[in-house]
Parts: structure tokens; C-alpha cells; sequence
């Protein structure tokens, strides 16, 4: 690893809150989009002529869709509440990443042309003209804010800045301003089926391989199907499952479950991927399409089931949003999605989370974990922020809390939670999420994962504890990348589901 | 009778500032409620039924419950300043009725005091404007307005109650005779009439300012939405739209 270009936060084992110091992360600009990357999702391909009487518009006509922006660029009272509430904000001290702050960059722009008081005395409200300043504001620091809606639990109005970052970003899309990572990546799922436009015969190769790994690991032929109709579970896994580390442990994981279970299951080629980077973007168009694959999926290969790998933005969008987008649950009216509920099972919730999927298994005792085969690791749990604000499983509010703890408690021995105030609904983003894991904002993930950072020690330095385990692939990309700078072991990264697979017993089906 | 320019000036005053309340604060209602919000976003854990959905507003709104787990500070003065004026606000109810209902007789000392809580809040939330770096950088200067206007009707409103104590019952058939269209004339008591200028001031910058708040958190998506999305399907009209 090259030495850092900035100042890595030293570790203290507690989190402080930083004086401010303003403009400390001002240069960071995440890189753009060029023009094929932008046509492809619609958007204009470069910065348009007239762009600040558009983005206005654009920001009127958003403003009649979204409730939540209405109201929250209305109601802040500027208490201060959230203010040191942002991982970013914590780990990098500038003020403008107080998500107060971050939300006033649009507010200031929404005063001026939507409301009396911006419109007569300006400097009174603290309303601004839209300009140059004022957009390369908004793209710095709408790309410093991973919509992990940490800020929202605090806000006395639950005004959630994610629902801000996410218009912000639309509003300079429709410009023609986009950020090359997410757009780019939402091009390819768009396009190809997943995010890293790997392409199904590719997919294949790459399954089959795991067949003989596994196999020569275990000496049981558990398989990795694709594109077999008549499976009773169609799985949705974020695709850096199939090719990063550790991500890859985790598919290896529901692969055993499935095959302990005896679940017939298999992947798909045209719906390869589950995290859906329309999210990101605020687009609830672009969102649509990525989900419509999956359901055009699950219609072709006629399967009874949706379950969904371990990937915190893609369970936010299946749980919460799916039913919406694309009539998977009930209730829908259109032809595909009748046709769709009428084929599913509807004795499991859908679509389930691998979690729930997994832990029901064990409690009725179709399969069976080997605790003492993670001996070696002493194990805690980062709650992705996803998953922990913007979704549920199980049947009981905060059941995705519990459902991820029980699973990790009936696989392993040595178990120890972080600290209160940084885990559960409190808990801090990886500093990755959003559309932030690339490496032009490496400085901004650094940072940004201190707080999660200070927790970790913790419990490495009282607990031992030297295994951090997820359920979100962002999650792991980024814990392995930003936590060697802070002198711990990228190895100690790892999914639920790796845990899983070390206990899991198999055979005993055979 | 004739009325003297003074009291024509508050009475056009409050009716003046009456209407830009109604009509303003109304509009914005209105302008919420028909404002969809296309997708599920409770910031969960959150509640899996209505009945749930409805004591969790009610803990925001009686508690301030999310402010309680973000910082105690804010939440003490908040509640403090809250909590005061309604107590305040319900004493003055008596100007407003005959005869006095028996609950705002009831309650009318404490309503008194109340207004003592009403201020340390004001203080101590304006305090934090200046202490704190962080609410100091966001604050700006209609933040300290509000706060000033309000410090200055509770100040005043406090220096009738319990320093020197203006016509109250001329005041109340003025108040009346607002209501009731039937004009009467207002004292001349400088306390009063700062009073209730700083009043209707704060009725008319309302529908406009961020005492939005107050509608605004019962339309807030992340706070009254049912957590059931797999259950039953949300769709907004303009979504709908896209499938057809």
C-alpha cells in the first residue's frame, strides 16, 4: 500500500467529536462521467447550456414528486442535532459535511426560488443564486454523503439527508453532471445484468470453478447452478460475490445451505446482480429498470422463491422498494406482476433475506452448524446501515438486528457486540456506501470509516476480537481496502455467511 | 363609536395577520398532503401497523423522542420552550372565551410560571447558537430573528404578568370583539402593544419560515410510514404512470 497523500485519523478506541474546521475536505471531487456514460442512462452527456434555469426546474419538478423533499427542505430548524451525527463528518471535521449543512447547500438554492422570504431577503435566510460556486459545492459534497440515513434517526422531523443527496445528484444528472462510478456501473447492470458487466458465459466458468474448489475442499459436490428453470429459489447476490474477496466465501456459504437444505436454487444470467446503483442516483426510473430484470427473472425460470445475498443497498431496494417497483410482493395490478405473485410461494416472505432464509433452517433443524469449527475466531457484527435504517427481516420491527446476531450466535463461539451507540439503528456507515467506493474519493472513505474504526478497536483491544463480520458487499470492499490504513488485518473481513460455511455439516444429506 | 387610528391599526393588524396564518399554513397542508412519496422510507426499525405508526408520532411530538437519543441538551431546552408555551398558550385561551372554560381556569397559574420555562428554553437554544461551534456555523441571521422575536414576546407578555399589569379587560373585549366583529377599542399600554405586535409578526412569517416544522412533522415519510412493504404494495399516481 503507497503512503497516504492526507492524514489518516488516529485511533482512540472511542469516537470524539471534532471542532470544525471549515473547508478541510472542500478540493475533493469525485470524477465525472463522460458523455457515452451519460447518454446511455439519458442524461445529457456534458453540462448543458443554461443549466441553472434547468437544474431550477429540475428541482420544481422534484419537489412536486418527492414529499420528502418538500417537507425536509421546509421543516430544518436548524437545532444542530445532526450535526455531529455523519461519519464524514466526524472523520474529516469539515462543517460542511454535517448533514445540516450538506441538506442547506439545496435548501439555500430551494429558498431562493421557492419561497417568499429567499426570493425578497436572501442574505436574512441564508438563500443563495444557483452558480458555478454553488454546483461544484453540491458535487463535492453530494459525493462526500454515503445516504446511510444516520441523521435521520436523530432529526427531531426525520428529515433524512440521503432523500437530499439523492435529488441533489438527479438535479445535476439531468444537467449533464453525473459521477463516472455509479453511473457507469448503473449502465452496465442496465445493459448487461450486473454491475461489473460480466457477461453469462463468464458467469458460468467462473460457478463452475467454485464447483471444483468446493468439492476438493469438502469432498462434496455442492453445486452452483444458473439459469435452471423449475429451481424452487431464484438467488439475487450482489456480483462481486462472484469474484472478490471475501465476498466470494459468503456464495459459498448459501451454496452449502442450499445444498445441506436440500433447496433447489440456481443464479441468474440476465438478473446477475443485486445491488441496484439507481438508488445512489435518486432515480426512481433507473431504479425501476435494474429491478425489472429480476422479475423478468423470476418469471422465466418459473421460481417459487426471491432470495437475496448478503448486500445492504440491494436489501434496502428488495425490501423496502421491489414491491413498489416491480410487484413482487402483493398487491399489485399489472399483468407480469399478478402473474409473478400467483407463481410465488407466499408461505415466505418475499422476496427473504439469505439471513432469514439461513436462520430458519437452523431453528427447525434442516441443517446443522459446528460451532467449534470457528473456535479460531472471536467475532463481532457491523450492522450495515441499509439494512439497519431503510429495511427489516423477520416479522418483528428491529428484526434485522436480531435475525443476523442469532445466525453469527449459532455458527461461532466467541462472539462480542460493538459499542452501544455505534451499532444497530445508531450505526455507523463503512464510509463506502452510497456510490462512494471508488478510489477517486479514497480520502473520503479513509476518514469516513473512523468512527466504525474506533469501535473496532475496542473490542479488538478488550475482546480479542480479530473476525468482522457483514452482510453487504460494499461493506467488505471497503472494510478491506480502508482498514489496513488503520494497521488492522484486511483478513479479518469476512460475511455472516463465511462463518456459516466453516460450521456448516454437509453430507449428511448425501 | 369611532376607533382611535390605534386600535384600527391592530385590529386591520391582527386580522391581517389571521388570514396570511390561515390561508399560508393552510396552503402548505395542503400542498403536503398532495405531495406523494413514491417509495416506502421509514428509518426503521419502525412500526408494522398503524396503531404502531400513530403512538410513534405521538412520542415525537409529546417527548420529542429522536431528539432525546441525539443530544440532551437540545432536547431540555427544546422540550422546555415547547412544553411552555403550550401551557402558555392554553392560559391564553381565557382571552378568548366567555365564559372561561373551567380546564383554562384550572390551569391558569401554571400557565403563569410556565412562561418562565417558555424563556430559560428560548435562552438556552439561542446560548448554543453562539457556544456551539457547529450550530454556530449553520445558524443564520433569521435564526436568531426567530429566536429574538420570540424571547421578546415572552419578555413582554412576562412583564404584564407579573411587573406591571395592563387593562385586561379591555384587552379581552377587544379580543372579542375581533372575534365577533363588533370593534372595541385597545388599551394604549406600550407593553401590549409590543406584545402583540411581536404576535401578529410571528403569525405572518409562519406559513413562510421554518416554523413549518410544527406541520411538517406530521407529513414526514420517514416518521409516519407503515414499515409493511412486502405485505402491501405503496404506489404513487405519477408512478403508477410507468407501467402502463
Amino acid at each position: 500500500m503507497a503512503a497516504p497523500e492526507f492524514d489518516v485519523p488516529k485511533l482512540k478506541g472511542y469516537i470524539e467529536i471534532p471542532s470544525i474546521r471549515p473547508g478541510a475536505m472542500e478540493g475533493i471531487k469525485s470524477f465525472e462521467a463522460n458523455e457515452k456514460i451519460q447518454e446511455a442512462l439519458g442524461y445529457p452527456g456534458k453540462l448543458v447550456d443554461g443549466w441553472e434555469q434547468k437544474a431550477v426546474n429540475k428541482m420544481g419538478e422534484m419537489l412536486r414528486k418527492y414529499r420528502s423533499l418538500q417537507v425536509f427542505l421546509d421543516a430544518c430548524v436548524h437545532c444542530g442535532a445532526c450535526t455531529d451525527k455523519c461519519h464524514y463528518y466526524l472523520g474529516t471535521s469539515d462543517p460542511k459535511n454535517m448533514p445540516v449543512a450538506r441538506q442547506d447547500l439545496l435548501r439555500q438554492v430551494y429558498r431562493r426560488y421557492f419561497t417568499l422570504p429567499g426570493k425578497l431577503f436572501p442574505k436574512l435566510v441564508g438563500a443563495r443564486d444557483i452558480s458555478k460556486e454553488v454546483l461544484d459545492d453540491w458535487y463535492s459534497y453530494y459525493h462526500q454523503c454515503s445516504e446511510c440515513r444516520r441523521c435521520s434517526v436523530y432529526c427531531p422531523y426525520g428529515i433524512d439527508t440521503a432523500e437530499i443527496t439523492m435529488a441533489a445528484r438527479e438535479i445535476m444528472d439531468s444537467v449533464g453532471l453525473g459521477q463516472k462510478y455509479t453511473n457507469e456501473i448503473l449502465g452496465k447492470a442496465q445493459r448487461i445484468g450486473n454491475n461489473l458487466g460480466m457477461p453469462g458465459p463468464a458467469l458460468e466458468d467462473t460457478l463452475a470453478g467454485f464447483e471444483e474448489d468446493v468439492e476438493a475442499d469438502t469432498g462434496v459436490a455442492v453445486k452452483f447452478p444458473i439459469d435452471v428453470k423449475g429451481a424452487e429459489v431464484l438467488l439475487v447476490t450482489p456480483s462481486a460475490d462472484f469474484f472478490a474477496e471475501p465476498h466470494v466465501e459468503s456464495l459459498i456459504g448459501y451454496a452449502k445451505v442450499f445444498h445441506a437444505a436440500g433447496i433447489s436454487w440456481t443464479l441468474s444470467s440476465h438478473a446477475s446482480e443485486a445491488g441496484n446503483f439507481g438508488l445512489f442516483q435518486g432515480s426512481y426510473e433507473n431504479m425501476r429498470k435494474v429491478a425489472m430484470r429480476i422479475r423478468d427473472a423470476a418469471l422465466e425460470l418459473g421460481v417459487k422463491r426471491i432470495v437475496v445475498g448478503e448486500c445492504g443497498h440491494a436489501w434496502r431496494v428488495a425490501y423496502s422498494f421491489w414491491n413498489t417497483l416491480t410487484g413482487v410482493g402483493a398487491g399489485a395490478e399489472d399483468k407480469y406482476a399478478q402473474m409473478l405473485q400467483k407463481q410465488l410461494d407466499h408461505s415466505y416472505p418475499q422476496p427473504s433475506h439469505i439471513c432469514e432464509v439461513t436462520l430458519d433452517l437452523v431453528k427447525r433443524g434442516a441443517i446443522a452448524l459446528d460451532k467449534e469449527a470457528n473456535d479460531h475466531r472471536i467475532v463481532t457484527f457491523h450492522d450495515s446501515c441499509n439494512v439497519s435504517r431503510g429495511s427489516r427481516m423477520g416479522n418483528i420491527p428491529g428484526g434485522q438486528f436480531i435475525i443476523p446476531r442469532e445466525l453469527i450466535r449459532s455458527a461461532v463461539n466467541h462472539y462480542h457486540d460493538m459499542a452501544p451507540g455505534t451499532t444497530h439503528e445508531a450505526t455507523f456507515c463503512c464510509g463506502g456506501g452510497g456510490g462512494l467506493l471508488t478510489d477517486d474519493l479514497i480520502e473520503v472513505r479513509v476518514k469516513g470509516a473512523s468512527p466504525r474504526a474506533n469501535a473496532l478497536k475496542d473490542v479488538v483491544d478488550n475482546h480479542g476480537v480479530n473476525f468482522l463480520a457483514l452482510i453487504c458487499a460494499i461493506c467488505k470492499s471497503q472494510f478491506t481496502k480502508v482498514l489496513p490504513y488503520y494497521g488492522f488485518d484486511m483478513s479479518m473481513v469476512g460475511g455472516v455467511h463465511q462463518l456459516v460455511s466453516t460450521a456448516i455439516r454437509l453430507g449428511a444429506k448425501e | 363609536m369611532s376607533m382611535s387610528g390605534l386600535t384600527l391599526l391592530y385590529t386591520l393588524l391582527f386580522y391581517l395577520a389571521t388570514l396570511l396564518f390561515l390561508a399560508g399554513v393552510g396552503y402548505r397542508i395542503y400542498l403536503y398532503s398532495r405531495t406523494p412519496a413514491p417509495l416506502k422510507i421509514p428509518t426503521t426499525p419502525a412500526p408494522t401497523t398503524g396503531v404502531g405508526v400513530a403512538m410513534r408520532m405521538a412520542r415525537e411530538l409529546v417527548l420529542f423522542e429522536s431528539l432525546f437519543k441525539s443530544n440532551k441538551w437540545i432536547w431540555i431546552f427544546g422540550w422546555m420552550f415547547h412544553f411552555g408555551l403550550f401551557l402558555v398558550l392554553a392560559r391564553h385561551l381565557r382571552y378568548f372565551t366567555q365564559p372561561v372554560w373551567g380546564w383554562v381556569v384550572l390551569i391558569q397559574p401554571f400557565g403563569k410560571y410556565a412562561s418562565f420555562l417558555m424563556v430559560a428554553g428560548l435562552l438556552g437554544l439561542w446560548a448554543r447558537r453562539f457556544l456551539v461551534d457547529r450550530v454556530r456555523y449553520i445558524s443564520t441571521p433569521s435564526d436568531h430573528l426567530m429566536l429574538a422575536l420570540l424571547v421578546g414576546i415572552g419578555l413582554s407578555g412576562m412583564s404584564m404578568s407579573f411587573v406591571d399589569h395592563t387593562d385586561i379587560i379591555s384587552l379581552k373585549a377587544f379580543v372579542l370583539g375581533l372575534m365577533y366583529f363588533d370593534w372595541q377599542p385597545l388599551p394604549a399600554d406600550p407593553l401590549l402593544l409590543v406584545h402583540l405586535f411581536l404576535v401578529a409578526t410571528l403569525m405572518i412569517v409562519f406559513p413562510v419560515s421554518k416554523l413549518l416544522h410544527a406541520p411538517g412533522v406530521f407529513f414526514s415519510p420517514t416518521r409516519n410510514q407503515i414499515d409493511n412493504p412486502r405485505e402491501a404494495r405503496h404506489l404513487a399516481p405519477w408512478a403508477a404512470q410507468l407501467e402502463k
